[in-house]
């Protein structure tokens, strides 16, 4: 169901200050989003003034800052640094991106973070991204066939059925997405949602896979694929620059187009 | 172990709001809106069969400001609702979904939704 506020244990609050050293020049405020289950108490934003001068350009290399330099007990997610783990993915100044790829000359003003829109927040930056990979391996992500293998070959592919694969493949599963779509948000436990939709497609059109029946089967359902309203707000998003609502309206014209 | 319950990271309080969300929620609004509208034209016929009296009565009623606000806000619905439910329709044959494209249709929906309210007062008026 759909509720606009947040639960009373989810309200945030103004928190600590951290003052950059004197002598900084060029200082811009990062204001994060905190919560640790040991204090027992409600979110709050932390403001960290960063001296930007001895600071990586991204919005990650500040959060790495702070945490080695100021705050060490500020928790986020992050790995690869260059947009290929999706592991930094954030709500950075409205939108949901990646951090290491997100440059904080993109923003203006103070810099804004939160965890993942209308997730369960575990620590910090840090969500719980138990249901979104449930929800992932619900739709079989791996290759189904009936006819046997090759022997001695791999299954072939054209170039041309290949190239349905582009704009899917490079997902890299950030949840970004999925996080950033209003209907996602009122009905995850039901709506699949962007991200996971979009995986969907990528076996739907795999010339390979032969269960694609079935895989329209499970998703015929007025909530697992149909409450994308196309809000267009994961498109928007999407730190890949791919393309989920186009890849939902594919799946809804497989389904039409199969009645014949 | 858990002994506090885990918040719930913000959304709608922080999300940035771009025109293509405005646009999906006034979709929604001015569907329901055309409901309402509906019912205006509904008296508006019953008025119409009743008699003189009661058509006056009608007339009346839509030309105070309440009930030319109304009429207003029923046309601007019913525009918007064309105008984005013909995209709608371009979507749901597949076009239209990149973020250049998108980001002129919204301007487009605005545009038309504005121009034909103009355009069917401007002639409701002629007409008069």
């Amino acid at each position: 169901m759909a509720e606009f506020r947040l639960p009373k244990n989810s309200t945030v609050k103004k928190g600590k200050y951290f003052k950059a050293d004197d002598g900084a020049t060029n200082v811009r405020k990062y204001n994060i989003y905190r919560w640790n289950e040991e204090d027992g108490e409600n979110p709050r934003i932390d403001t960290y003034e960063v001296d930007m001068d001895k600071c990586g350009p991204m919005v990650l290399d500040g959060l790495i800052k702070i945490k080695n330099e100021i705050d060490p007990t500020l928790t986020f997610r992050r790995s690869c640094r260059e947009g290929v783990c999706g592991s930094c993915a954030m709500n950075i100044a409205g939108t949901n991106t990646l951090a290491c790829t997100k440059d904080n000359d993109e923003i203006k003003g103070d810099i804004n973070i939160y965890p993942l829109p209308h997730m369960e927040v575990v620590k910090d930056l840090v969500t719980d991204l138990t249901h979104f990979y449930a929800q992932y391996s619900s739709i079989k992500p791996w290759m189904q066939t009936v006819s046997p293998t090759p022997s001695g070959a791999e299954r072939l592919q054209s170039p041309e059925d290949r190239a349905k694969l582009d704009g899917l493949y490079e997902c890299v599963l950030c949840a970004s997405c999925s996080t950033s779509c209003p209907s996602y948000w009122w009905n995850s436990e039901k709506y699949l949602g962007p991200a996971v939709l979009l995986q969907a497609y990528r076996w739907l059109i795999d010339s390979r896979d032969e269960a694609t029946g079935e895989r329209l089967d499970d998703l015929e359902d007025p909530f697992r694929l149909y409450r994308c309203h196309t809000i267009m707000n994961c498109t928007n998003t999407c730190p890949k620059g791919l393309n989920p609502a186009k890849a939902i309206a594919e799946i809804k014209k497989m389904m039409v187009e199969r009645q014949g | 172990m858990a002994t506090t319950k885990r918040p719930t990271s913000p959304h709608l309080q922080i999300y940035k709001w771009g025109p293509h969300m405005a646009l999906s929620i006034l979709h929604r609004v001015s569907g329901v809106a055309l409901g309402g509208g509906t019912l205006l034209l509904a008296w508006w016929l019953m008025a119409l069969a009743s008699g003189p009296d009661a058509y006056e009565q009608f007339q009346y009623c839509m030309s105070t400001i309440l009930g030319k606000a109304a009429l207003m806000g029923f046309t601007l619905s019913l525009m918007l609702h064309l105008c984005n439910g013909i995209r709608h329709l371009f979507w749901d044959m597949g076009m239209g979904f990149d973020v250049e494209t998108t980001a002129r249709t919204n301007m487009l929906v605005f545009l038309g939704t504005v121009v034909l309210t103009v355009l069917s007062w401007v002639i409701g008026y002629g007409l008069i």
